[in-house]
C-alpha cells in the first residue's frame, strides 16, 4: 500500500508510544524497553509527559541504537498510536516509510492514514473486552497486549519478555501469569494476522554489557546515602520529588539500624522551599551532612538562605533538577536554565560551586562527592541535573565505590585541638587556601563557641561593621573560590580525530547527543574538539581550552546561553569567540540539531575542510 | 558595642552551680539594645534559668531570626554556639540543627515581627512538627530596628508613637501555639522575673515544642500612652493564671503551699512543675480549656500570663521520625555508607 519503501533497520530506530496519561502505559512501555535491552541492544527511553495526573497526552519515545547512542535522535520510525486526541499529529510525525501500530477495533476512514507508511491494526479493545470483564484490567492489559504484539512485530524472542515479567513480579505469581497471558494474546494475534517481523528488527547483540538502567533522580538519592547525608529537608516539586523518594527508600534499606529498627537519617517534608533550605543549613551548621532537592522555582525561593550559607560558611548540598519556569511553566519539560540563578545565587557578592552530572552514574558519583566538597569548602554545593536525566531511565556504567574512601569532613576543629591551644578564628585564613576552621556546636565547654551571622563580624566571629573586616572577609572568600576551582571535578576532553581550530563546550544531559553529533560531523569532515564541563568555578583547563581554539561552540539547553555567560565573565573571554548553540523548546537536545547548527555555522563562514588548513 | 569584650572581673567566691559554673559564665557580650529594653530582662532570665538548671553552656544552641529580639542571643550564653539566621526563618534552621544532634538544648529567640509577620509559616510548622525546643518570642508589637512600624501582634486600636492607629486584627501567638500542637505554652512579661524564670526553666526541661510569649515593652517606640504593649498597660491588664515553681528531680517536693492550690506536673525527665494556682478553675492540662480561657479574658481586655498549657507526655520530632539515639552528626562512615558490596547487589537489580 505504501509508495515509499518501508524502512529496513536492525537495532537502530526510534519507536514512539502515544498514550493517555494515567492509563498504566508507562510501566508497559518500560517493560518493552527492558525487553530490548535483555536482547543486548542499548535503548534510551524518554517520557514526554504533561503536568497532569490523568487524561492528558503523554509520549514515551524509545531510541534503539546498537551503536549505543543514548541521546534523542529526533523523528519516529514506528508510532504506537493509542491516543485518539493526538492521532493526527502522531501519524504526521512518522518518517516516510515508517510504521503505525494502532487499535483497529473501530474502523477509521482512509483519510486519517498516510500512504507512505505501513499501517498495522490490532483490535486491542475488542480483544481485551473478550478476555476481561473488569474495566481496570481491560485498560491495563491493553497496554501489555500491544507489548506482546510489538514483540512479534520486531522479532524479539518471546521467552526474553516472559523471563523479564517473571523477574519483575518475582513472588507475585498471580501477576506473572496474568501479564504473560496478555503478552501471549498480543504476540499470537500479531503472528497470525500481521507481517512479522516488519522491517524494523531487534536482533541479539552484545551492546549492553554490565551497564545498569536507572534514572538520575534515583541515582542522586543513592549518592546522598553513600555521601553520608543524614538530614534531608524538601518540598515537593516536579521534577525533583523522586530524588527524596529514592533517598527515603534507600535509607530504609541501608540505614535502618539492624538492632532496633531505628533510622540513621531524618527526612522532613517542609512547609516550603525556604524552610527546606533553612533546615539543611541548620543541620549542616550542627555537623550533619544535609541536602535538599528542588527545581527552578525552589531555587528562586531559597536565594536569601543561599547567601547566608555562603557568608556564614555552612556546607549544604542542593540537587536542582532543572525544568522550565516559573509558576506552571513547563514543569515536565527539560531545560538547563538555572545556571545563572545558582552560580551567583542571593544578594551580595556570592559565587557558588556547581556540579554538572551527565548521566545517572555521575548523578551518583558527583552527588556523593558534593558532600565532601561542601564540607571541605564550607559552602553550598549545587548538583545541577535536569529532567531529561533526572526522570528518564538511562543506561550507564554500573555504580562503584571504593571501600577505603573516607568522608572528607573538611576543617573541623575538635576539642583536643582546642585544648592543644590551636588558634581558633572562625573566619580566619590560617592555611592560605581561604578556608577557615569551624567548630561544631557542643564541642568544648569553654573554647571554640562562636556566633554565626552574615557578614557583620570579624575573623573571630565577633560583631563588626568595620570596612576593613568586611574587605578581609570578601578577599578570603574570593581566595576560597579559587581553591574550589582545583577541587571541582575536572572537565572531560574529547579531542577530534585531527587538530582543529574549533572547539565545543557542553555539559550535563547534552553529553550523549553531543557525542553522537561529533561523530556525525566527523563523517562530514568537520572536526571539533569537545570539552565537557563538570564543575564551576571553572577549572583552569576550561579557560585554556577556549584560548587554544579560534572559535568555540557553547552547546546548551536554555535560551540565553547561560554557560556562555559564565564563561565570558569568569574567563574574561571575547564574546565573539563563543558561539551559541541553543536548544530550549523543552524537549531534550538531539544530535541532529547540534551537528546541523555547527555545520551550518561553519559553512556560513565558508570554512574549507579543516584538514587542509591544518595540514599546511 | 558588642565587639568590645565584656570585662572579665570574676570574684573567686562567686557562687557556683552543680556543674561548677558561676552565673557570669552564662552571660554574653554587652547588650547594644536601648537602656531599659524589656529584652535585656529576658536575657537575664535566660542566664538565671540556665545557671539554676546546671546546664553546661556549651550544651545549648541558641538561634534567632532578625530584629532587636534576635540580637539578644549574643548577650547571653557566650560559651554556646549561636546562629543569627535570616528574618523569620529561625524555626527551620533550629529544626535542622535539632535533627542533627538530639542531645543539645535548643533555644530559639524571636520577636513579634520575626514570628508573627514574616515568619508565621515557620513558627506554625515548627510547633506542629513537635520540634524539641524552647521558643521565646520577645513581643513588643513593634519593629524597633526599622523605627517603629506596627507588627502583626499590635492590638487593634493601639497607637504608634507617631500617632497612627492600628486597624488590623492582632495575631495571638499563644492561641496559635495552642492550636498548632505546642506541648508547653506560656505567656509572661519581661518585667516579671519571678514568673518568667520558672517558665523558662520549665520550657528548657520540656521535651517538645515549648513556646513562651514574653511581652516586652519597647522603651523607644512602644511605651507611650495609647500603646497596649507598654509597661504600664501590661501591668494594669495582666491576669496571671498561675505561679510556677520549677523543681529539679533532686529537690524535695515543695510543701509550703496549702493543698488544693498546688498542681504538680512531672515532666518526661522527672523535673517537676508546681503551679501555684491563682485561679481555682484553671487546668493547664486542658488544651481546649486554655484556648477558651485565653479568649474569654482577651474579650475582657485582660492579658493572661502564666503556664497556659503543658502536656508532660508529649512526643517530639525525633520520636516521630524514629531516629537513632546517637546524634546523627556523630554517626561515623561505617554507619552511613553501605559500601561496595551493597552497590554490586544493587547494580545487579538494575540490569
Amino acid at each position: 500500500m505504501s509508495q515509499v519503501k518501508p524502512i529496513e533497520s536492525s537495532n537502530d530506530f526510534v519507536i514512539k508510544f502515544a498514550n493517555v496519561n494515567g492509563s498504566g502505559s508507562a510501566s508497559a512501555n518500560e517493560l518493552f524497553a527492558r525487553a530490548i535491552m535483555r536482547m543486548g541492544v542499548p535503548v534510551a527511553p524518554r517520557n514526554i509527559f504533561p503536568s497532569n495526573i490523568q487524561g492528558m497526552p503523554t509520549w514515551y519515545e524509545m531510541r534503539v541504537s546498537a551503536a549505543g547512542w543514548l541521546g534523542r535522535r529526533g523523528g519516529c520510525d514506528l508510532m504506537v498510536a493509542m491516543n485518539p486526541q493526538t492521532w493526527d499529529r502522531d501519524v504526521a510525525e512518522i518518517e516516510p516509510g515508517g510504521y503505525l501500530v494502532y487499535d483497529s477495533t473501530k474502523s477509521l476512514p482512509r483519510s486519517r492514514f498516510r500512504e507512505d507508511i505501513t499501517v498495522l491494526g490490532i483490535p486491542l479493545t475488542a480483544m481485551c473486552n473478550r478476555e476481561y470483564t473488569d474495566a481496570r484490567q481491560r485498560q491495563l492489559f491493553k497496554n501489555i497486549m500491544y507489548v506482546g504484539a510489538l514483540t512479534a512485530l520486531l522479532g524479539i524472542d518471546f521467552a526474553v519478555v516472559e523471563r523479564l515479567v517473571a523477574d519483575q513480579y518475582r513472588g507475585k505469581d498471580k501477576l506473572i501469569g496474568a501479564n504473560v497471558n496478555a503478552l501471549r494474546l498480543g504476540f499470537d494475534h500479531a503472528r497470525a494476522n500481521l507481517p512479522c517481523p516488519i522491517g524494523l528488527r531487534v536482533e541479539r547483540a552484545d551492546g549492553v554489557g554490565d551497564k545498569i538502567f536507572i534514572n538520575g533522580n534515583d541515582a542522586c538519592g543513592l549518592g546522598a546515602v553513600y555521601g553520608g547525608a543524614t538530614v534531608a529537608a524538601w518540598y515537593p516539586i516536579t521534577p525533583s520529588t523522586s530524588v527524596i523518594e529514592a533517598f527515603s527508600s534507600y535509607c530504609r534499606k541501608y540505614r535502618t539500624d539492624p538492632d532496633n529498627g531505628m533510622a540513621r537519617y531524618a527526612i522532613v517534608q517542609a512547609e516550603d522551599e525556604l524552610a527546606s533550605i533553612g533546615m539543611v543549613i541548620g543541620a549542616a551548621w550542627n555537623g550533619s551532612r544535609a541536602f535538599t532537592a528542588t527545581s527552578g522555582p525552589g531555587i528562586s525561593l531559597m536565594q536569601e538562605f543561599f547567601g547566608l550559607a555562603y557568608f556564614a560558611e555552612v556546607p549544604a548540598v542542593i540537587f536542582d533538577v532543572q525544568r522550565g519556569g516559573p509558576s506552571t511553566g513547563m514543569p515536565t519539560r527539560t531545560q538547563q536554565s538555572d545556571l545563572i540563578s545558582c552560580a551567583y545565587a542571593s544578594h551580595g557578592d556570592t559565587k557558588h560551586v556547581l556540579l554538572f552530572p551527565e548521566d545517572p552514574y555521575e548523578c551518583f558519583t558527583l552527588g556523593a562527592q558534593a558532600f565532601d566538597l561542601a564540607d571541605r569548602l564550607q559552602t553550598p554545593v549545587f548538583v545541577l541535573l535536569d529532567l531529561d536525566i533526572g526522570m528518564n531511565d538511562r543506561l550507564c556504567r554500573p555504580f562503584d565505590w571504593d571501600d577505603s574512601r573516607r568522608y572528607d569532613r573538611g576543617k573541623v576543629m575538635t576539642a583536643e585541638m582546642l585544648d592543644a591551644g590551636k588558634n581558633f578564628g572562625r573566619y580566619l585564613d590560617v592555611d592560605g587556601d581561604g578556608i577557615p576552621w569551624r567548630t561544631i556546636p557542643g564541642t568544648h565547654p569553654t573554647k571554640g563557641a562562636f556566633f554565626s551571622r552574615g557578614t557583620t563580624r570579624n575573623a573571630y566571629a565577633k560583631y563588626s561593621e568595620a570596612g576593613t573586616d568586611y574587605i578581609y572577609n570578601m578577599e578570603r572568600l574570593r581566595h576560597k573560590l579559587e581553591t574550589a576551582k582545583k577541587l571541582v571535578p575536572a572537565p572531560v576532553l574529547q579531542p577530534a580525530s585531527q587538530p582543529t581550530r574549533f572547539g565545543a563546550i557542553h555539559y550535563g544531559s547534552t553529553s550523549p547527543a553531543m557525542a553522537e553529533a561529533l561523530s556525525l560531523l566527523e563523517q562530514q569532515g568537520i572536526h571539533v574538539d569537545a570539552l565537557r564541563v563538570r564543575g564551576f568555578p571553572f577549572a583552569d583547563e576550561v579557560i585554556e581550552f577556549i584560548h587554544a581554539h579560534d572559535e568555540v561552540f557553547v552547546v546548551e539547553q536554555n535560551e540565553s546561553g547561560q554557560l556562555r555567560m559564565l564563561l565570558l565573565t569568569e574567563g574574561e573571554i571575547d564574546p565573539k569567540k563563543l558561539i551559541r548553540v541553543l536548544h530550549y523548546d523543552g524537549t531534550p537536545i538531539t544530535a541532529r540539531f547540534i551537528a546541523g547548527r555547527i555545520a551550518d555555522a561553519l559553512s556560513a563562514r565558508k570554512v574549507t575542510p579543516i584538514r587542509k588548513q591544518v595540514a599546511s | 558595642m558588642t565587639y568590645l569584650a565584656k570585662p572579665k572581673l570574676l570574684r573567686s567566691d562567686a557562687p557556683r552551680n552543680a556543674v561548677g559554673y558561676t552565673r557570669r559564665d552564662y552571660e554574653g557580650a554587652i547588650s547594644t539594645l536601648c537602656a531599659g529594653c524589656g529584652h535585656d530582662s529576658i536575657s537575664a532570665a535566660v542566664v538565671q534559668a540556665c545557671f539554676d538548671l546546671d546546664i553546661e553552656p556549651h550544651r545549648v544552641a541558641k538561634l534567632s531570626g532578625i530584629g532587636c529580639s534576635s540580637k539578644t542571643p549574643d548577650y547571653f550564653l557566650g560559651a554556646s554556639h549561636g546562629f543569627n539566621t535570616t528574618h523569620g526563618r529561625m524555626p527551620s534552621v533550629l529544626t535542622g540543627a535539632a535533627l542533627a544532634n538530639r542531645d543539645l538544648i535548643y533555644l530559639g529567640v524571636s520577636g513579634d515581627g520575626d514570628s508573627a509577620s514574616i515568619g508565621i509559616a515557620q513558627f506554625a510548622h515548627a510547633m506542629r512538627r513537635g520540634v524539641n525546643m524552647t521558643y521565646i518570642c520577645e513581643n513588643n508589637g513593634v519593629y524597633g530596628l526599622t523605627k517603629g512600624q506596627f507588627s502583626a501582634t499590635a492590638d487593634k486600636g493601639s497607637k504608634s508613637k507617631r500617632g497612627v492607629v492600628n486597624s488590623d486584627t492582632p495575631i495571638d501567638l499563644v492561641a496559635l501555639a495552642l492550636q498548632l500542637g505546642a506541648s508547653y505554652v506560656a505567656r509572661s512579661f519581661s518585667g516579671d522575673k519571678e514568673q518568667l524564670i520558672p517558665l523558662i526553666k520549665g520550657a528548657l526541661r520540656h521535651r517538645g515544642p515549648a513556646f513562651i510569649d514574653v511581652l516586652s515593652p519597647c522603651v523607644t517606640f512602644n511605651n507611650h500612652a495609647g500603646s497596649t504593649k507598654s509597661y504600664d498597660y501590661v501591668r494594669e491588664h495582666n491576669d496571671a493564671v498561675n505561679r510556677l515553681d520549677f523543681i529539679l528531680p533532686r529537690d524535695k517536693i515543695e510543701t509550703s503551699y496549702p493543698p488544693g492550690s498546688l498542681r504538680r506536673i512531672v515532666q518526661h525527665d522527672g523535673s517537676i512543675l508546681h503551679l501555684r494556682k491563682l485561679d481555682a478553675d484553671y487546668d493547664p492540662s486542658d488544651r481546649v480549656g486554655a484556648l477558651l480561657y485565653l479568649q474569654e479574658r482577651q474579650a475582657l481586655g485582660e492579658i493572661v500570663t502564666g503556664l497556659l498549657y503543658v502536656d508532660s507526655g508529649a512526643e517530639d520530632l525525633h520520636r516521630h521520625l524514629n531516629t537513632v539515639e546517637k546524634p546523627l552528626n556523630q554517626l561515623g562512615d561505617a554507619y552511613l555508607c553501605p559500601g561496595s558490596k551493597a552497590l554490586e547487589a544493587l547494580n545487579a537489580s538494575l540490569r
